[in-house]
């Protein structure tokens, strides 16, 4: 091992500067977090406080629960775009095999409890499994399969609700997605496992690995014998699941089932994924920036209604947030390719 | 050619270097208008980037360039058009979703005087064009639905077409059929009537002493001969491009190598009748335990596709595949791998992954074998570690980012992540390409000592040396057949490429 201390300390012989700059996608995020917190805490007095700490965790929580598949998808250079619709109609089909009250006028299944989570879930996976085919089998491009399956969710959604709100879930699903424990909201305690889940899985399992070196050189795992597709349809159906996971406990978080209720987070989903740094290339970064990107958005959205700012900028201000991730992130790639040669 | 005509083109004392290496050391040509001339040498020997000053590709180069006794220094391939030069590189560069008439007057359709392109005009003009060369397709025909042979034909006629008095053509031949040669030949003979110089360059040295009116022959970035073609010979052409005695570092397989006497081990595998569209026609043989087979012939003779298809990438339209006497159709990489077939691919790029450790890279392969579900990342270094002692791979860290080695030592761990659990059939494309002496002989006692271990292997490789370098059996593949097969009997980098 001593050839590897000597190699270390060769690397930081090198200079700082190029280690800095290898390191940017990871670095450029944290310091982007820092920044928009110190802004909040000097622009506002109450937003660095526990309370809205919290507050912070809580809004975060839906979107990280789907960030945690759709950073499988990018880190494999895809893209899912059906995350909002598949959570929305696995929100809206759990909901749909509840019994609801008797003035929601919805012609609906009442099933078990645990039957209709069992169900709602099963329903995702076949989306995703559909996303996986059209990507590996029929060989569409993630862009457009997964550009498609958002339509079909959104209509599968639209079939069963009829433009009606349902309001009942399961009571699991009740308690998962608006209970507390402790003082601690369970959505933020299932987000929390989620993404240190998925951070095992992509750090310490074979399949992880896979993950990595698909996105990192898709032609070299070929070549390496790697079964490709099964690693790219598998992201897919981790991804619709995890959308899925994100529907039923937002329904819940929520209050109510209905159509378009998660437009929001497919944007938002994305965002957390590249402005915490997961290269759009493939094969580098994972959960531990997606937590960053979350932070970064969570931080921006719940600061700027402390500060007093017209509600209508906040928009412009979230998508210029958003270019400046993308810009680093291209630049980060370009770095990294440069440093390698 | 005529006593007394002046050079269309004169190139005096051109010297190029790549990154310290000589490309080309101080090369004088002269071409004559109404003149085919033909270019022959190895690869690397310095033909193609000769042509590539001459159409403006490299810029930076020291030696005088005259177009009509007039020095000249082209910035850009533009300048080169300018002047009348234009060339058709080896690999295809058509627009396939096009159509064929768009793809004729490419840079220059006609217009009306509001700017929009006249659809008929282009068309009958793009017809009348092809007409010419023997052509007889529909201009409005989408140009990736015809054959490749085709798609290249037109390509040349475009160039030849455009205006150009000057046209190189680099190895035009590879992917056409016998009567499209032909056709391309005559196309070529009727233009130098007309006065343009034609520069063409072949492997095919049969082509080019059929067309050309003069030979040049490159060797280590020097021209080592001009001759008209009518007083030279097949022999006399190959001599002068490898030389003889001359490369005294390395082997020069200029004389004769005994081949051993075939092994009768067991057949690990055995091709049967392989045949995939225009790359490869009928292709049958079998590679045995403890025998390295070579395969040669020249670019794009279907080597690649070759090697893909034995490693599950690729699928032939025919034709049957055994391992071990088992009948294999591979469904994906990871079925070939399975079954016991590795793949070392020509290019490193598409083998390695440049921005990981060394020790992922070795344990990529084999990562099924030593976890199920978690990985256990000290076992992968020690098997890793243990491959970068057996190979001297340098600097033997196995947590260095891939990128930081050496071509020569990534070439190693491309091969050290088959050898920790060997496959039945290890295939070796170009596997010392781009390698220096030392490194070169160090693969090759590798797979050597692969053999003794009783793999199969089968390297297949563009270059005669390598080719003779490793293997005990060698076939010669020739557009897309095999066309002789050597054993148990003297061969010779002439032998070869006589054959190929």
């Amino acid at each position: 091992m001593s050839s590897e201390t000597a190699l270390a300390t060769g690397q930081r012989a090198r200079g700082l500067a190029p280690f800095l700059r290898s390191q940017m996608r990871n670095i450029a995020p944290f310091l982007t977090l820092i920044f928009l917190s110190a802004f909040f805490a000097f622009a506002s007095p109450s937003f660095a406080t526990l309370d809205n700490l919290g507050n912070i965790l809580t809004q975060v929580s839906v979107t990280g629960i789907i960030a945690v598949g759709l950073t499988f998808v990018i880190l494999c250079a895809e893209i899912d775009l059906s995350i909002a619709s598949i959570a929305n109609v696995t929100g809206i089909a759990v909901a749909y095999f509840t019994l609801q009250e008797s003035y929601v006028n919805i012609a609906n299944i009442p099933l078990p409890g645990a039957v209709a989570i069992i169900l709602s879930i099963l329903l995702c996976a076949l989306l995703g499994l559909v996303n996986a085919l059209g990507l590996t089998v029929i060989g569409i491009p993630s862009f457009i399969m997964t550009l498609a399956m958002m339509q079909i969710a959104a209509g599968i959604s639209a079939l069963l609700v009829r433009g009606q709100i349902a309001y009942k879930v399961p009571s699991l699903i009740t308690t998962l997605g608006s209970g507390s424990i402790g003082g601690i909201p369970w959505i933020v305690i299932v987000a929390a496992i989620m993404l240190l889940g998925g951070h095992l899985v992509l750090t310490y399992t074979r399949f992880g690995r896979y993950v990595y070196m698909v996105g990192g050189n898709r032609e070299a795992a070929e070549y390496s014998g790697l079964n490709v597709k099964l690693i790219l349809g598998a992201v897919m159906v981790i991804s619709a699941v995890c959308s899925g996971i994100g529907g039923m406990l937002g329904v819940a978080h929520f209050g109510s089932a209905q159509q378009n209720e998660f437009d929001t987070y497919l944007l938002d989903s994305i965002a957390a994924v590249v402005v915490g740094g997961t290269s759009l290339f493939g094969g580098r970064g994972g959960i531990g920036n997606t937590i960053v990107g979350l932070f970064v958005l969570g931080v921006l959205n719940n600061g700027l209604d402390h500060v007093n700012i017209d509600s209508f900028l906040k928009i412009l201000i979230r998508g210029l947030i958003l270019l400046a991730a993308l810009v680093i992130n291209v630049y980060a790639q370009r770095l990294r390719e440069k440093a390698a040669e | 050619m005529t006593a007394g005509q002046q050079p269309i083109l004169e190139l005096q004392g051109i010297t190029k270097s790549f990154g310290g290496v000589e490309a080309l050391r101080g090369v004088d040509f002269a071409l004559y208008p109404g003149e085919i001339h033909g270019l022959v040498g190895e690869n690397g020997a310095g033909k193609s980037t000769l042509m590539k000053i001459i159409a403006g590709v490299h810029t930076e180069f020291s030696g005088r360039f005259l177009v009509d006794s007039r020095e000249m220094h082209f910035r850009s391939a533009r300048d080169a058009h300018a002047a009348g030069i234009a060339m058709v590189h080896q690999e295809l560069s058509v627009a396939p979703d096009l159509t064929v008439a768009e793809n004729v007057s490419l840079g220059n359709q006609p217009t009306n005087a509001l700017g929009l392109v006249q659809w008929r005009r282009m068309a009958r003009e793009a017809g009348e064009q092809l007409a010419r060369f023997g052509i007889d397709v529909d201009p409005m025909a989408r140009l990736g639905d015809l054959p490749i042979g085709l798609q290249q034909l037109i390509e040349i006629a475009r160039v030849l077409f455009s205006g150009a008095r000057i046209v190189i053509l680099d190895e035009p031949t590879s992917a056409l059929s016998p009567p499209e040669v032909e056709r391309l030949f005559a196309t070529l003979r009727r233009l130098r009537e007309e006065g343009t110089a034609i520069v063409f360059i072949s492997h095919f040295i049969e082509d080019i002493l059929l067309v050309s009116d003069t030979v040049t022959v490159f060797r280590n970035g020097r021209k080592v001969a001009e001759t008209a073609s009518a007083a030279t010979s097949k022999g006399a052409l190959i001599e002068a491009m490898i030389g003889r005695g001359g490369e005294a570092l390395e082997h020069s397989y200029t004389d004769d190598l005994m081949l051993p006497q075939p092994s009768d081990s067991s057949v690990v595998l055995r091709v049967d009748q392989l045949s995939l569209s225009r790359s490869l026609q009928d292709v049958s043989f079998e590679a045995r335990a403890g025998e390295v087979l070579g395969i040669y012939g020249f670019m794009g003779c279907g080597q690649q596709e070759l090697s893909r298809i034995l490693f599950g990438k690729l699928k032939p339209d025919s034709g049957t595949l055994a391992v071990d006497g088992t009948r294999k159709t591979f469904a994906s990489t990871a079925a070939a791998r399975r079954a016991g077939v590795a793949l070392v691919p020509e290019s490193r790029r598409d083998m390695l992954f440049h921005q990981e450790p060394v020790y992922k890279n070795i344990s990529i392969s084999i990562l099924d074998r030593i976890s199920a579900l978690l990985l256990k990342p000290a076992q992968e270094r020690d098997i890793a570690k243990r491959q970068v002692d057996q190979l001297q791979i340098r600097p033997p860290v196995v947590g260095l980012d891939l990128g930081m080695l050496s071509g020569g030592n990534q070439q190693k761990v491309a091969l050290a992540k088959w050898l920790t659990y060997p496959p039945k059939l290890l295939v070796l494309c170009e596997p010392t390409r781009g390698m220096d002496v030392g490194a070169k002989n160090d693969v090759i006692n590798i797979v050597r000592d692969l053999r003794t271990k009783g793999l199969a292997i089968i390297v297949l490789s563009t270059e005669p040396e390598t080719v003779l370098s490793l293997a005990d059996r060698i076939l010669v593949l020739k557009r897309g057949a095999l066309v002789r097969e050597f054993k148990n009997e003297p061969v010779s980098k002439d032998r070869l490429l006589e054959a190929a």
